[in-house]
């Protein structure tokens, strides 16, 4: 008998491997209380949290917490039922104008996930004989949804231009087209050039979808993302984003301008065969989009942490993944795996949380200690953190 | 272009992603003899439909395995 599992003995082994220096298992850390968006106890420790994608801090928030209270009396734990069901309650339809309200765009359309959000929208649009052009550094959710569907897949060169318009200008010009791209790409947290790219996809007669997963309630004047930042958001066919970072729940969405959009509800198997999200949920998700319309003073404040950070890591000489401080996200960028893990373990015994990134999930096999900031995280916050990197780096020899 | 005009050409397109010097022949694997990787994949067909003016996706990607068989699609997707 062959045993199904003999696949996975490479990975097996690198784990064990890495286990056997004496590391604590990166990827089995547990929160064993949550004090706050920027504190939790791990290991009985206080640690400070900086790699949540928790950007807006909202999972605290007085009003989010009261509504999901509310919620959770009014309506019960959960809807036990397909959106297209016995799942649609009054907080899904409310939750949906929140969205509608936020982008200033006429449909919106609330999935369990984000990762559903993409699988579906993605694999639904995009059938036989149409073509996906999309980034090579793209979420697995993105690549998910073009395996499922039945599209001809073609990726280029991440975030450039001419590699994406040679494709575009290969197809055949009667095919459908959908370009994917995302605002913020999340393992360095370098930001695409959106008007540009979106340009030429419509040169070519694409739609374009992009994913604003870690730019929403941060990135724009009004937290839309980095195409409104941009000022090219009335270009975008559809808006993918989430619940789980800036809105501080779960639950992903699409919104669009499309003439024919809500069909989608009928034809969409990840919107369809699964129970919407329980009724707290989209309360908590409402309350939370509506007081992020009015996050400018947040958005400020996190652009400064961001900043600060950004610049004390390299100036004590850490590799970084982008050159300037451009998102929440700053990739710290570690010689090797076993290197990454010590690190890891260092600032966790230092008290603070970071997310460890590895191959598959990093771009050209990089290993990485992923920071993403908080808008509460105070500027001493900030300070403490730097001062642990400082420390770690150097125990490890990661820094001179 | 005919199978051997094509064949050439991708002979000295591969060269630079061939460090070790693998002798190439029909039956050679990409991921195997080749030990190409998914980032070494994206370059050498970024290298090749920019060569031939064509789009080889990832689902015609998923077909072809061997030397040969990426010889036999350029051919097949040039016409």
């Amino acid at each position: 008998m062959t045993d199904l599992f003999s696949k996975f003995d490479p990975l097996i082994a690198t784990r064990e491997n890495l286990l056997s220096t004496g590391v604590t298992d990166p990827f089995s850390l547990v929160m064993e209380r949550v004090l706050s968006p920027t504190e939790a106890i791990c290991n009985g420790r206080e640690t400070i949290l900086l790699g949540t994608y928790n950007y807006m801090g909202m999972t605290f928030d007085p009003d989010v917490i009261e509504a999901g209270k509310q919620a959770l009396d009014d309506f019960g734990a959960g809807t036990t039922g397909s959106r297209v069901l016995n799942g649609t309650y009054a907080g899904h339809r409310a939750v949906e104008e929140a969205l509608k309200e936020f982008y200033g765009m006429d449909h919106a359309m609330v999935f369990s996930t984000g990762y559903q959000a993409n699988l579906g929208i993605i694999s639904t649009m995009a059938g036989k004989g149409d073509y996906i052009v999309l980034d090579i550094d793209s979420h697995a959710s993105i690549w998910d949804g073009c395996k499922l569907g039945d599209a001809e897949v073609v990726p280029f060169k991440h975030n450039d231009i001419e590699a994406m318009d040679k494709r575009l200008g290969r197809i055949p010009e009667d095919a459908g087209k959908l370009v994917i791209l995302e605002g913020v790409y999340s393992m360095l947290g370098d930001i695409a050039p959106l008007k540009e790219m979106i340009a030429v996809a419509k040169k070519h007669g694409a739609m374009v979808l992009v994913d604003e997963a870690h730019s929403m309630g941060f990135m724009g004047p009004n937290g839309r993302g980095v195409a409104e930042d941009q000022g090219c958001l009335e270009d975008v066919d559809f808006v993918i984003g989430t619940f789980s970072k800036s809105v501080g729940t779960v639950g992903g969405f699409c919104v669009s301008n499309h003439p024919k959009f809500e069909i989608l509800r009928l034809v969409c198997r990840p919107y369809v065969f699964t129970a919407s999200l329980p009724p707290s949920v989209v309360a908590t998700a409402a309350t939370s989009i509506r007081k992020l319309m009015h996050g400018n003073n947040k958005r400020a404040h996190l652009w400064g942490n961001s900043k600060a950070l950004h610049k004390a890591l390299k100036a004590m000489g850490f590799q970084l993944g982008t050159e300037t401080p451009q998102s929440a996200i700053i990739a710290v960028i570690m010689p090797d795996l076993e290197l990454g893990a010590m690190m890891w373990e260092a600032l966790l015994q230092e008290g603070l949380y970071v997310n460890l990134a590895r191959p598959p999930a990093t771009p050209a096999n990089m290993t990485l200690l992923r920071c993403s900031l908080c808008a509460e995280h105070t500027a001493e916050q900030v300070q403490t953190i730097i001062g642990m990197f400082e420390r770690a780096g150097t125990a490890i020899g990661i820094i001179g | 272009m005919d199978r051997v005009a094509v064949e050439a050409k991708i002979a000295s397109l591969i060269e630079p992603f061939n460090k070790k010097n693998v002798a190439l022949s029909d039956a050679t694997t990409f991921a195997d003899d080749l030990e190409f990787d998914s980032l070494t994949v994206m370059d050498f067909v970024a290298a090749i439909e920019d060569e031939f003016d064509i789009i080889i996706s990832m689902n015609a990607q998923a077909e072809i395995e061997n030397y040969g068989q990426l010889v036999d699609a350029v051919v097949k997707l040039q016409n």
